[in-house]
């Protein structure tokens, strides 16, 4: 599971998350909506320290960490131990191109675990089937269309076995043609029981795929609840009117 | 005017040849070693270390950067034994200088080709999990010496230059050895004409090197 408790977040003089509070139970999705530069991309990564919170405190599983201005921060190893711990898909992919396809996988499991390549290489190949992608493992990421670069990239955080994925935008930057393949392995991973924490644009798959939705606008999470209930009939005029950007036809169409 | 060519003479100089071209070879591999070691130490002091790391190791850096290099060799043969009171032997003086010489230039190298890598690329590898030794290995590096390459081939062929100034101490370089054979032959069209030769013909094929690395599509390692 995850918790996050009072998270506060500033870059200089702007105030990006003011108190946040989100749970996520164990093997339950929560979709995070909310108009661009409300904070959404900088809570999932406070929750896995690519940045490094304010105040507050983030539980992923069972390790819990505490934040206040004054306290030394954690030594490298074991933010870098808390992180191993959440697996993140970004919007661009960020495939490593020096490496091919399965050593892209492997890298997780080898270079911060020090797994074998040869233990290594068997699952990431049944990771990379998983993902509809077996017959890629040899090719370099560069050949790829986006919607594949995107499914290896979830491979790649899976093989690291998390107990939570966060995914950021993870179809935005796709050709739409492609989002639905996307948008299909995160379905079947989050209804396979996988601890998920998604920002999206794509309010239908929201709602099908999340237990719960959050609102989030300027760095406070205005409006949570039951994910239909929220995206079909939001309590807070602010939800309402974000909203309602999206039904004039930006409402894209579940996955396939 | 009219002058007659003789380089037949040159062939009972061949051991003095050949040590000079040893030593400005030798000077240009360890120089060039020390210097990208320097280079790095600079480079990831600047990157990746405290603040206070950051300015003397800059001040260092634009020191050398910003005086020529024959100029440093002189104060470090005359001066630095004065300041720091020991002895350095000619050669000693010139492998310092050209090192930390080379070495300024190899750290801005190197911090361009590190922060030439994506943003992504970080957090990608950081998200999965790797300490900052590990990043680096693994995904920094990798891809930061892809496009170091060039200009580190660029920056060495300067170094084997370079290592010309140390005559002027009297390390028998090639150069150094030249002067020998002239004094000792007044034949200095031939000498000088066989020097600038060696030169040339040890450095084309690195420049040409240089040359194929940069026009190569980046290529992409398993
Ligand atoms: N590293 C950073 N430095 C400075 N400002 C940042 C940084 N990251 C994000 N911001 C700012 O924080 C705000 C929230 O950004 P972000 O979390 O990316 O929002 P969202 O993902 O909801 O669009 C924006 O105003 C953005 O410009
Ligand atoms: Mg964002």
């Amino acid at each position: 599971m995850v918790a996050v408790r009072g998270l506060r977040k500033r870059f200089g003089r702007l105030d990006v998350l003011k108190g946040i509070d989100l749970r996520v139970p164990r093997g339950g999705a929560v979709a995070l909506i909310g108009p661009s530069g409300s904070g959404k991309s900088t809570l999932l990564r406070c929750i896995n320290l690519l940045d490094t919170p304010d105040a507050g405190s983030v539980r992923v599983g069972d390790r819990r960490l505490d934040f206040d201005g004054r306290r030394r921060l954690p030594p490298d190893r074991e933010m870098a131990a808390f992180r191993a711990r959440a697996g993140m898909v970004f919007q661009g992919f960020n495939l490593f191109p020096h490496m091919s396809v399965i050593d892209n996988v492997m890298s997780g499991p080898v270079v911060v675990k020090g797994v074998k390549r040869d233990v290594a290489r068997p699952m990431a190949l049944s990771l990379l089937d998983r993902v509809g992608l077996a017959g890629k493992a040899g090719d370099h990421p560069a050949s790829l269309s986006g919607g594949q670069k995107q499914r290896v990239a979830i491979a790649r955080a899976l093989a690291m076995e998390p107990e939570v994925m966060l995914f950021d935008e993870a179809t935005s930057a796709l050709d739409p043609k492609l989002v639905g393949e996307v948008l299909a392995v995160i379905r079947d991973l989050a209804r396979g029981g996988m601890t998920t924490v998604l920002v999206t644009h794509e309010m239908a798959f929201a709602r099908d795929v999340a237990d719960r939705v959050a609102f989030m606008r300027d760095g406070v999470v205005v409006e949570e609840g039951p994910a239909r209930q929220v995206i079909e009939d939001p309590r807070e005029p602010a939800t309402r009117t974000f909203l309602g950007h999206f039904h004039g036809g930006r409402s894209a169409p579940a996955a396939p | 005017m009219h002058y007659e060519w003789d380089f037949g003479f040159l062939w009972q100089y061949r051991g003095l040849i050949g040590i000079g071209i040893a030593y400005t070879v030798g000077f240009t591999l360890l120089t060039s070693v020390l210097g990208f070691l320097a280079g790095a130490v600079i480079a990831l002091g600047r990157i990746a270390g405290r603040p206070w790391m950051a300015a003397p190791l800059v001040a260092l850096m634009e020191v050398f950067r910003c005086t020529p290099v024959l100029v440093q060799l002189v104060w470090i043969y005359y001066a630095l034994p004065v300041l720091v009171g020991v002895e350095l032997s000619p050669a000693a003086a010139a492998v310092i200088t050209l090192s930390l010489y080379g070495g300024a230039f190899y750290a801005e190298i190197i911090r361009g080709g590190i922060r030439g890598v994506e943003p992504g690329q970080w957090d990608a590898g950081r998200a999965l999990g790797m300490t900052r030794a590990k990043l680096m290995r693994s995904v920094v590096l990798p891809q930061a010496l892809r496009r170091m390459v060039p200009p580190l081939v660029n920056q060495t062929i300067l170094q084997l230059k370079n290592t010309s100034l140390v005559s002027t101490l009297a390390v028998p370089d090639l150069l150094y050895q030249g002067q020998l054979i002239t004094s000792a032959t007044y034949r200095p069209l031939e000498v000088y004409t066989m020097v600038a030769v060696v030169y040339f013909a040890i450095l084309l094929p690195l420049t040409q090197l240089a040359r194929l690395l940069e026009t190569r599509p980046s290529r992409v390692a398993a």
